[in-house]
């Protein structure tokens, strides 16, 4: 077993992941440390959304290890959990409840007091004050993927996972989210972002990584120009 | 032990605020129920067989029945948008979670088998009144055993491409037993039998119900984490 690095929030250790006989991660390493963002880009099959499942638990490796805050995810260490937050393609809300009830039902799942307030509140800062009665079947998808994002950050988890979260903004509320993503990185929160619109979250990253076939094929400070930084993923995507 | 007990009044309180909402299973289950009753009433032949004799077996099959409809609902809206994903991201003991989908189950098929009981009385002429007692604790002890039963078999057939279709057919062998026993005791009330003649259906039902109640509750991780 891999030691564990002390000041690491998430440590993932030669993770492996098939399903049936394609093989999807193929051995990954990855250390993030509090404050940290790292953004992923990588072809559709990649194996980046199957990475965000496995390291919030949605999934189980064929083999290696997640740790988070020192504590190694498995099956019924729920407590572990509560550190993070994740944002899926889907947006994890009952279509048969308001959005207030969709987020006091979470708030409540993770033991936060004064479940309704802090529903309103969240909605209020997310833009949604005046939705919070509607269901989220009656609202265009990028309401209720603001609705998404509220719903994953409820309970300000210090790791945040998130699969295309620019998806459907429009550019105010794509602002409204990286600015809120920042004050969140400010007090040592860590992001792992997968996108395939790195425009969107180039200024947000500190780190960039490139994911092909399961593999890293680069994971370096964010430097340089976003321009300079897709022609070198090209090649990596074209080879 | 508080943290078992507050989750799983969240997702049943959930579960029901969902169907307050649409009315979709209570409102098609109770349908289904009123539409078996009244083709078991025109199908029979009072001159051949009483009401007494085969009321019995036609209330036990409605009930069946309706509560598959009723409970295919619960891991339908799970389904909806990956919700159940959501719920499994939280701090949650599994347990809780299978305790809370099994509350609302009951809770809707609690309310199904109670609103059937009125037109039963009605379309096949049996005065229940005087025997309520007797039948509301064989409809509880039947119903939680198989119902327990059914919330881990929706969750399981959920994840399948033919869920409504999967439910029943995993689900009927099972409700067998308790079919059984509530229709056995449900005959000797209506015959106005002693007690002493139902004790042990009574105690078979129980046992059905502390069985799987545990199984269910202790299995349900297995179905729901990958």
């Amino acid at each position: 077993m891999p030691s564990h690095d002390q000041g690491s929030l998430l440590e993932v250790r030669g993770l492996q992941r098939s399903f049936g006989r394609v093989r999807i991660l193929r051995g990954l390493d990855l250390t993030l440390r509090p404050g940290e963002s790292l953004a992923i880009i990588g072809p559709n099959g990649a194996g980046k959304t199957t990475l965000l499942r496995l390291i919030a638990g949605l999934l189980r490796p064929d083999a290696g290890q997640i740790c988070i805050q020192g504590q190694p995810l498995r099956a019924g260490a729920h407590r572990v959990r509560s550190a993070v937050g994740f944002v899926s393609h889907q947006t994890l809300l009952y279509d048969d409840l308001t959005l207030v009830e969709n987020l006091a039902f979470t708030a409540r799942l993770y033991g936060l007091r004064r479940p309704v307030e802090t529903a309103v509140a969240a909605l209020d800062a997310a833009g949604l004050a005046d939705r919070q009665s509607e269901r989220p079947k009656g609202l265009s998808r990028g309401l209720q993927q603001r609705a998404a994002v509220a719903r994953a950050l409820l309970h300000g988890p210090p790791l945040i996972l998130m699969d295309e979260p620019f998806n459907a903004l429009d550019a105010a509320a794509a602002q409204r989210l990286r600015d809120d993503l920042r004050s969140r990185l400010s007090r040592n929160a860590s992001l792992l972002l997968v996108t395939h619109q790195l425009a969107d979250a180039w200024e947000l990253a500190s780190r960039v990584a490139v994911l092909i076939q399961g593999r890293w094929v680069a994971d370096e400070p964010r430097s340089g120009s976003l321009d300079s930084f897709l022609l070198r993923y090209r090649e990596w995507a074209h080879d | 032990m508080t943290d078992v007990l507050r989750i799983t009044l969240a997702v049943a309180g959930k579960d029901i605020r969902a169907e307050l909402h649409s009315r979709t299973a209570l409102i098609s289950a109770l349908v289904f129920a009123a539409l078996v009753l009244v083709l078991f009433n025109f199908a029979r032949d009072p001159t051949a067989v009483s009401a007494a004799i085969l009321g019995p077996s036609v209330l036990w099959v409605t009930f069946v029945l309706a509560a598959l409809l009723a409970m295919n609902r619960a891991f339908t809206i799970e389904r909806e948008n990956s919700a159940l994903d959501g719920v499994l991201l939280a701090p949650i003991p599994r347990e809780s979670l299978f305790l809370g989908k099994l509350l609302a189950n009951l809770a809707f098929v609690g309310v199904v088998e109670l609103l059937t009981l009125p037109l039963f009385m009605l379309f096949f002429n049996v005065d229940l009144v005087p025997r309520l007692p007797g039948i509301l604790l064989v409809t509880a002890l039947a119903t939680t055993g198989f119902v327990a039963v059914g919330t881990i078999f929706g969750a399981m057939t959920a994840k399948t491409r033919f869920a409504e279709l999967m439910l029943p057919v995993l689900l009927l062998p099972f409700m067998v037993p308790p079919l059984i026993g509530a229709v056995q005791v449900t005959s000797r009330l209506l015959a106005d039998r002693p007690l002493s003649e139902m004790w042990g259906w009574l105690r078979l039902l129980a046992l059905y119900d502390v069985v799987f109640v545990v199984l269910c509750t202790l299995a349900f991780s297995a179905v729901v984490d990958e």
